[in-house]
């Protein structure tokens, strides 16, 4: 049979030596600890004999001196092994962080964010229980179990074997109890991941949810899941409550037959009474073991559930990779980009048609559109947040697949469609392109956005928080630090993804002059609905149902009267109130 | 120095009785059963003095030849004076009956115990939840999602451990040692006080262990909070992240909170690595001092040897307990430390509520005023300043200005996610804060800048969890958004599944979907912020031409920086900087040569022709 704990096992094996170290203080801790009623036994069995209070007095001391190196061992035996499952825990949290930062966007489509955050922390916690406590109080119950076994049948094989003879009942009871607790735990951890996502969704959608009067179907809907999970949790409750004491009953019948069988010994004078109290003190001592059966399998049954849901990220490796790139990939790009016969479609239904587009390297390119067009699409294809098919799309010649991610994306400065901001300061945001940037290219580059004198306008200046999602600034400053963001980089390729679209006209024409200059010589995509965005770009692509169906500059399009005309003509303001004057 | 450390650690012990006052409260609704388990717990905690008592007494009974003891009389009338039936008699008649009465006593008491804990969990759940419901915008601003789900959700779990096996187990512990106690008085009470001789050395071992394990509990909630929010944002940021290659150096920032988290655990471990053996050693120790007592009382022959290994026996029993205690006292410091934040959390008062007496305008339709408006989102930043218009009923009123104008801000204040600081809003006459909230906002439908979608699909994103909405108008709203083509070629049609946020739609469509979210609420007054900014032209104007008979009675405003969006508007406003400059129409604008002007000639550079270059005065 697998061992279903492999997964974990380079983990662990990490920690080798750790683990070498740890058992051993384990086993002593064991040995020393069952040395204590022997020590006891030769008491009474002296005491019933009568002895000297020297004799007692050593005796004594003895136990002392065991319980003190008793002491000492489990302590290295805790930090030791309930340390290393903190470690792995650290090291697992790790990994999976760094395993979903590799995820491409199309996985984050399918995932739902409170889902990974429930996996990276209460799941986690559970594969660590069975690495710490579950591992750790194994071990204790197999070696204390042997030990005192063993010591047992030594004094009396006879009556230990009787004494023992309902604890295979037990190992049964918990495998059958496991089981269950594993499909239950399996579907409460599930709930717990839809609750964390309803709980996130609900937060983060506050401002729709209050302006649209939502927060009692919230409530009702929170409710309901609530109660679901309470729901699955009691099946698990009904387990759990039931397998302690189940076995600490069937502990109790082994006490039972010593009380009875171990008594006739004594009648009968098989055994002496101090052999029959520490009978009865060895069994004592399985007490805690057994019972921490249930526990462990508890534990062990628990993190098992978790650890099938946490390597499902494991599982899935990530798709935009740099497996095609060469050994001596190119290092630099100039910044012309291609399309060649480009279909691409998300789920099988083609967004892109057939794209064949040139941009050379220095030019200024805008694609217009209407919504749904395709225009996001074909500009996230440059920097692979989507794979196009092998070949479509090329980069001063070369097809993306061929170039290192790091070096590609490096060389483009992309500003999205939605802005996303880091909840730290502007600085810290502007200069997240560019980590270590100076101050004053932090500034150029909120001067290019035009966003510098509001800045300083604030209170704290470029140390101003912006909040989640850069919540704090309106939209067009969340815009423009974003365009910043971009341009302090200093990219080969620079892509809006309508980036001026919550600007005013003002501003937009500001930036826009800004841009010609640091983008000189440079790669700009334009995205926009607005015209005055596009005109002055060295060429503008009409989409429409994912195919060019206009090319040219703004006045060969005008001149062409088809969708670009269209599309300006209505962003004119009617004529009619003009000639109300 | 010390005094202060010491004032504060006096601090924190009058914060947790009251905290744990608190949590005891949730326990109210559950009483009875909590007095069952205790109950339970209570007999309990009594059965476990037993079977090593009848251990000592079939050996002093039956199988000790010295044969010292004084058994009761009541026993010795019971017990057969044959000891192969007398040892028969104490297994089935009194060991078996007790231990399974113990199995039932303990089930029953587990069970009890988790299931309330389970419902203590679930209300406090729901109480957060409810809470986060009502607080104002502001608090949202500074609290990031991830921290405050935490709360909802992992701090809540930790308390799972104390109801269900916390609470009431100490007070069965502290039964079970009680009665053990008593017990050992009884039999024999010089040696039983020599035993107890080391519990002041155990309530000073835990005393110390509580101070060390105090400060790294608080630490990791701290952390646990931090990872969920560095988790929920770098998630949902995934795409900037990568696009700018931060991968490296996020991963150095969340492993330096992982690691905070890690540190704060390996802190907890040495305090309870220590802890424990040290208890175990003081267990043992008591054990050597009846060894070293005892043996000299029987050779004295003051005590018998039942009584000395009955006594070996509850010594053990009598520092289970006190170990579990102590156990359940981490299980109390961790419950504490979440527990602080989760009433962190419900004590941030509302600010913004209902007013305790509301109005009800009869018919409100409008108009709306804003008068002499003046707000600051932090102290001392100010970004709306003396702002007065007035919005009339069935009129359309156009918000334009540059970015970070105010215009969004004049939204929030009027749909109070933010209370005006100067000046007063208001609704058919009416301070909008004399209204309750629920009345106020059901008289607007808006578009915000930012779309938002939730996870679901195209229906339910229009309808919302609004009752009372039809089929009929979900479909009427996306057919005026001009949506329903693309709808209906979608594989699910409405039925369509949408992702988190809207992640498989375009930017234009998230808006045309919230803009017939707002349409099939079919309110009053339309808030249109931004709400076609990404959408091209053409839909915009089929958009505008199909809403313009819904729109004609009704309230409208219009945030755009398109000046083609709003050209129809009744009235245009100008913000600029906080402050309103221009109010007028589109011609009276254009002949103010202003603001407005500027920005219309800079949308229309080629159309200048057509502006009126020299506005005819008066007209
Ligand atoms: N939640 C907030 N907390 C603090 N400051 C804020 C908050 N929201 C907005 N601000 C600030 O208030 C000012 C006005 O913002 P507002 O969103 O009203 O502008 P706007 O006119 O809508 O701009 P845009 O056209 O860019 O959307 C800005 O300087 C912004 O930084
Ligand atoms: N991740 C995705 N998975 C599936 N379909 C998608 C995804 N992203 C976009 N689509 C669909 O692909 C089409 C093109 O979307 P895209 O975002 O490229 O449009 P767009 O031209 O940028 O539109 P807009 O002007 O509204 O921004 C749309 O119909 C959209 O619903
Ligand atoms: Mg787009
Ligand atoms: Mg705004």
């Amino acid at each position: 049979m697998r061992n279903p704990l492999r997964p974990l096992f380079p983990y662990l094996a990490k920690y080798k030596k750790g683990y070498v170290v740890g058992f051993a203080a384990l086993i002593i801790t064991q040995l020393v600890g069952v040395t204590i009623p022997l020590v006891i036994k030769e008491a009474f069995d002296a005491l019933t004999r009568g002895v000297t209070s020297q004799r007692l007095a050593f005796l004594a001391l003895l136990l002392l001196g065991i319980a003190l190196t008793k002491a000492f061992f489990q302590f290295w035996m805790r930090w030791i092994l309930i340390g290393i499952s903190r470690d792995v825990e650290y090291d697992l949290r790790n990994d999976l962080f760094k395993h979903l930062m590799r995820q491409d966007t199309r996985y984050y489509n399918e995932h739902r964010t409170g889902d990974l955050m429930a996996k990276l922390t209460n799941d986690l916690t559970a594969v660590r229980n069975i690495v710490g406590p579950g591992i750790m109080y194994s071990a204790n119950t197999v070696v204390t179990g042997i030990v005192t076994i063993a010591l047992m049948a030594h004094l009396d094989l006879h009556l230990t074997l009787l004494a023992l003879a309902p604890l295979p009942l037990a190992s049964i009871a918990v495998k059958f109890f496991g089981q269950r607790i594993h499909e239950s735990f399996e579907k409460i951890q599930a709930m717990y991941s839809e609750l964390t996502e309803k709980v996130r969704e609900n937060l983060a959608g506050v401002r729709l949810v209050r302006s649209f009067r939502q927060e009692d179907p919230e409530m009702r809907q929170f409710d309901r899941m609530n109660q679901i999970y309470v729901e699955k949790n009691k099946r698990l409750i009904w387990i759990t409550s039931f397998l302690w004491p189940a076995l600490a009953l069937l502990f109790a019948i082994s006490f039972l037959l010593i009380l009875v069988v171990g008594g006739e010994h004594v009648l009968s004078g098989k055994i002496t009474i101090g052999t029959f109290a520490a009978l009865n003190i060895y069994l004592m001592n399985l007490i805690w073991p057994i019972v921490a059966l249930g526990w462990v399998t508890n534990i062990i049954q628990r993190g098992l559930a978790s650890m099938g849901r946490l390597w499902t990220i494991f599982a899935v490796q990530p798709a935009i990779n740099d497996r095609l790139a060469p050994e001596h990939p190119i290092q630099e790009l100039n910044g012309e980009i291609e399309f060649r016969n480009l279909t691409f479609a998300y789920n099988g239904f083609p967004i892109l048609k057939d794209i064949n587009l040139h941009i050379p390297a220095g030019k200024t390119f805008a694609i217009v559109g209407a919504t749904g067009s395709g225009k996001t699409t074909l500009a996230a294809l440059v920097p692979r947040l989507f794979d196009a098919p092998e070949g479509a799309v090329l980069v001063d010649g070369v097809p993306v697949r061929h170039v290192p991610l790091r070096t590609l994306r490096s060389n483009i400065g992309f500003v999205p469609q939605e802005t996303f901001l880091f909840s730290d300061s502007i600085r810290e945001n502007i200069r997240f392109g560019v980590p270590g940037s100076s101050d004053s290219e932090v500034e150029h580059a909120a001067e290019v956005s035009n966003i510098l004198p509001e800045i300083l306008s604030f209170p704290k200046g470029f140390e101003s928080m912006v909040g989640e999602r850069g919540l704090t600034l309106s939209g067009g400053q969340k815009q423009r630090v974003a365009i910043s963001r971009a341009i302090i980089r200093n990219p080969r390729i620079l892509i809006l993804d309508d980036a001026l679209s919550s600007v005013d006209t003002y501003t937009e024409e500001k930036i826009l002059r800004h841009l010609t200059e640091v983008m000189a010589g440079r790669t700009t995509i334009l995205i926009s609905h607005r015209v005055s965005t596009i005109r002055n770009a060295d060429e503008i692509v009409v989409l429409h149902g994912g195919t060019i169906v206009e090319r040219g500059s703004h006045e060969e399009l005008l001149a062409m009267d088809g969708h670009y005309a269209e599309l300006y003509n209505k962003q004119l303001i009617e004529e009619s109130l003009e000639k109300e004057i | 120095m010390a005094d202060s450390l010491h004032e504060e650690e006096v601090l924190g012990k009058a914060y947790d009785a009251h905290l744990m006052r608190r949590l005891l409260a949730y326990l109210r609704p559950y009483r009875q059963v909590v007095f069952f388990a205790l109950i339970a717990i209570f007999l309990y905690g009594l059965l476990q003095a037993v079977p090593p008592y009848l251990m000592g007494l079939e050996i002093d009974r039956y199988l000790d030849p010295t044969k010292r003891h004084q058994i009761p009389q009541g026993l010795l009338h019971f017990l057969s004076a044959n000891p192969r039936t007398g040892i028969l008699q104490i297994a089935f008649a009194i060991f078996l009956p007790t231990v399974l009465l113990t199995f039932i006593l303990q089930f029953a008491q587990t069970f009890a115990m988790q299931l309330v804990g389970q419902k203590v969990m679930y209300d406090l759940r729901k109480q957060v939840f409810e809470h986060l419901q009502r607080l104002q915008m502001s608090y949202f601003d500074r609290n990031p999602v991830g921290r405050l789900v935490t709360r909802v959700t992992t701090d809540i779990d930790v308390l799972n451990d104390m109801f269900a096996s916390g609470v009431v187990a100490v007070f069965g512990d502290f039964f079970t040692l009680v009665s053990i106690m008593v017990v050992m008085l009884k039999l024999d009470w010089r040696l039983a006080l020599l035993t107890f001789a080391v519990l002041p050395l155990i309530i000073l071992a835990t005393a110390l262990f509580r101070k060390a394990v105090r400060e790294s509990y608080r630490r990791i909630r701290l952390a646990i909070a931090r990872i969920n929010s560095y988790l929920q944002e770098h998630i949902t940021g995934m795409s900037v992240l990568q696009l700018f290659n931060r991968e490296e150096r996020s991963y150095e920032e969340f492993q330096k909170i992982n690691g905070a988290y890690l540190k704060a655990y390996k802190d907890s471990i040495l305090a309870y690595g220590l802890f424990y053996p040290t208890v175990e050693f003081l267990g043992v120790l008591a054990i050597v001092i009846i060894l070293y007592k005892g043996g000299d009382m029987i050779m004295g022959g003051t005590l018998t040897v039942g009584t000395a290994i009955a006594f070996i026996q509850y010594s053990q029993r009598f520092f289970r307990p006190i170990q579990d205690l102590s156990d359940k006292y981490n299980i109390l410091q961790s419950a504490m430390a979440s527990s602080e934040r989760i009433f962190k959390v419900l004590d941030t008062p509302v600010l913004i509520s209902d007013p305790a007496r509301p109005q009800k305008p009869a018919a409100p339709r409008g108009p709306v005023e804003f008068r002499n408006v003046g707000f600051a989102y932090r102290d001392n930043h100010r970004v709306l300043e003396n702002v007065s218009f007035t919005i009339e009923p069935g009129e359309t009123v156009a918000v334009v200005g540059h970015t970070g104008a105010g215009k969004t801000t004049l939204t929030n204040l009027l749909l109070r996610f933010y209370d005006v600081q100067e000046g007063s809003i208001l609704f058919d006459g009416v301070d909008i804060r004399e209204l309750s909230l629920h009345e106020l906002r059901s008289n607007f439908g808006i578009v915000l800048q930012d779309p938002f979608l939730f996870s679901g699909t195209i229906t339910s994103n229009i309808r919302l969890g609004t009752e009372g909405i039809s089929d009929e108008q979900v479909r009427d709203a996306a057919r005026r958004v001009n949506m329903l083509d693309f709808i209906e070629s979608l594989p699910g049609g409405f039925e369509e599944p949408v992702r988190e946020r809207g992640a498989t739609l375009s930017s234009g469509q998230k808006q045309l979907l919230s803009f017939a979210r707002a349409l099939a609420h079919d309110p009053k007054i339309l808030i249109l912020d931004e709400a076609t900014s990404s959408v091209d032209p053409e839909t915009e104007h089929m958009i505008r031409e199909g809403l313009k008979r819904l729109l004609e009675n009704r309230t409208s405003l219009v945030i755009a920086h398109r000046l083609s969006t709003i050209q129809n508007a009744s009235k245009i406003i100008v913000m600029h900087k906080g402050r309103v400059r221009e109010v007028g129409t589109h011609q009276e604008l254009l002949r103010l040569k202003g603001i407005y002007f500027k920005l219309y000639q800079l949308q229309y550079k080629d159309q200048e022709l057509l502006a009126p270059a020299e506005p005819a005065p008066g007209s």
